[in-house]
């Protein structure tokens, strides 16, 4: 059995996924990027191959992809991250014409036909709607970033923020804090303000659904929830939403071992 | 002896400046700001009146500004940072027409009339790119002083280019430098010539005309001055405290105010 794997190189994390010729997923892992960006790679496809005890030599290829793909330096190719979570929203979800990805530092819209990237937005030019203002607004609370979203939810009377700049969230959850304000009508507000500017990114490259959410920030239920409410549709989210990129690299890894093999 | 007090609240310093009827400078103090905030103000002006050989019996009028000025109940007269900014300047360097003031959570840019007036002004408030907060940050994680930061970038020979649009990201980039093994010297440039970039369009904003006072602490920097020197071409006016420009200018208003009334 030939295997074929995708490693997507954050800026927060390392994402590694190994699926065979059926294009299924036999192994995934995820480690922290750190300083050491080559290292990241490294260490990323190593905890791939173990969790399956799969040898390196039976992968047939490796796609980087991420904004460290250029230091996957055992790679035989790099695809950027965007075309890679067109491939793999096509993969999982056929249906999508409208990919919304919220990263460590980054967030995109992609719109997607068959998995054809058709036209894409970014905003990495400022940390709100990124993991990294989330993660901010969890530390402020004293809360783990895995629990915010699901706070969030119970919110009755969302505070308003008055800017979403990820320096200033700090104090102003500490106002609203000393203010008495519940924690999920916080959570709340900043939920919806993230919601709101990530829907106005995505609308440059139009609202058509199906959507597909993927990313860090997908595993979020109370920003899956947001979004949704705000859309008035539903998105597609899979537990591997996170993998996207490596999972979509992957499948660029078999297509091109598989043109290499025809010759 | 009648004293005229100006208390500028600042997100991150306390500054008060005492003059006398004819607007003599007395006394100059300036502390970390720290809740409680009225206590803070009575301490800073308790510390500029024995400066000034005197106590709370010569105080006549009290003009506060910054971002906490209507905390203080005991205040005569409270004034936007824009008001007091253009009248620090003006005071302390008669030729201004334009002023620059970073301060910790903000920046602005404004034009003023010969009198002080301000004719126009550009402000950034609600992104944290551009403040001058991102310097102390940026000197934690090249472990040095906020003090150490201003020579230690007029020797950087080679500055990296760290991007100005957010401070969230930007550190980001720093930390990214500082693993590639890039010199303090080089970073510290590179986070000057980064934040004299944001100065400079919010200056173009308000048209640049000399003379250009530089108000606000990061005028301690000489690294800081530098580059918006080298950006802007010319020469900008620096007063010898640049933090209690716009603490003087509101002691200034005052007076003027007290003028007023009395004729």
């Amino acid at each position: 059995m030939k295997y074929f794997a995708g490693v997507d190189v954050g800026s927060t994390q390392t994402k590694c996924v190994i699926i065979d010729a059926e294009r299924r997923i036999v192994a995934r892992a995820l480690v922290d990027t750190g300083s050491n960006v080559v290292r990241a790679s490294d260490r990323g496809f190593a905890a791939a191959l173990e969790a399956r005890m799969i040898a390196r030599e039976r992968v047939a290829c490796v796609v980087g992809t991420g904004y460290g793909r250029f230091k996957v330096s055992f790679g035989d190719l790099q695809i950027t991250e965007i075309t890679c979570h067109a491939k793999a929203a096509w993969l999982l979800f056929p249906g999508t014409k409208t990919v919304i990805d919220m990263g460590g530092q980054d967030a995109k819209a992609i719109s997607v036909r068959d998995g054809e990237v058709v036209d894409f937005v970014m905003n990495d030019k400022c940390a709100a709607g990124t993991g990294r203002f989330l993660s901010t607004a969890a530390e402020a609370l004293g809360l783990g970033l895995e629990d915010i979203g699901a706070i969030s939810l119970r919110a009755r009377n969302p505070v308003r923020l008055s800017t979403v700049c990820t320096v200033f969230v700090e104090s102003d959850i500490m106002a609203y804090v000393a203010q008495g304000k519940k924690t999920e009508d916080i959570l709340g507000g900043i939920h919806s303000a993230i919601a709101a500017r990530t829907i106005a990114l995505a609308r440059r490259v139009g609202l058509e659904p199906e959507f597909t959410f993927t990313g860090g920030v997908s595993l979020n239920v109370g920003m899956v929830k947001m979004l949704e409410e705000k859309l008035g549709h539903s998105l597609n989210v899979s537990a591997d939403s996170h993998y996207m990129g490596a999972i979509g690299a992957a499948l660029f890894a078999m297509e091109h071992a598989l043109a290499r093999a025809a010759g | 002896m009648e004293i005229i007090a100006g208390v500028d609240v600042g997100s991150r310093s306390t500054k008060v400046a005492l003059i006398d009827r004819s607007g003599r400078l007395l006394a100059f103090t300036m502390m970390r700001t720290r809740p409680p905030l009225i206590e803070l103000v009575d301490h800073a002006l308790d510390e500029a009146l024995e400066r000034a050989g005197a106590d709370r019996t010569c105080l006549r009028y009290i003009a506060t500004t910054g971002f906490g000025r209507s905390s203080y109940p005991e205040r005569d007269l409270q004034l936007t940072d824009v008001t007091a900014a253009a009248h620090g300047a003006a005071g302390l360097f008669p030729g201004t027409r334009c002023v620059i003031d970073i301060g910790a959570q903000s920046s602005r840019a404004i034009k003023i009339e010969p009198s002080g007036r301000v004719s126009e002004f550009k402000s950034n408030d609600k992104c944290a790119a551009g403040a001058g907060g991102f310097v102390e940050r940026a000197a934690r994680y090249l472990e040095t002083t906020l003090e150490a930061v201003g020579d230690l970038s007029m020797r950087g020979e080679a500055p990296v280019t760290i991007s100005s649009v957010c401070a969230v990201l930007a550190e980001s980039e720093i930390i990214n430098h500082v693993s590639q093994g890039e010199s303090a010297e080089n970073i510290l440039r590179g986070v000057h010539n980064s934040l004299a970039e944001r100065a400079l369009l919010l200056l173009k904003r308000v048209g640049v005309e000399p003379e250009v006072t530089l108000v606000g602490g990061m005028g301690r920097q000489a690294g800081m001055l530098r580059a918006l020197e080298e950006l802007v071409g010319f020469q900008l006016n620096v007063a010898r405290d640049p933090e209690m420009a716009n603490a003087f200018g509101a002691a200034l208003l005052a007076k003027r105010r007290i003028e007023k009334s009395a004729a």
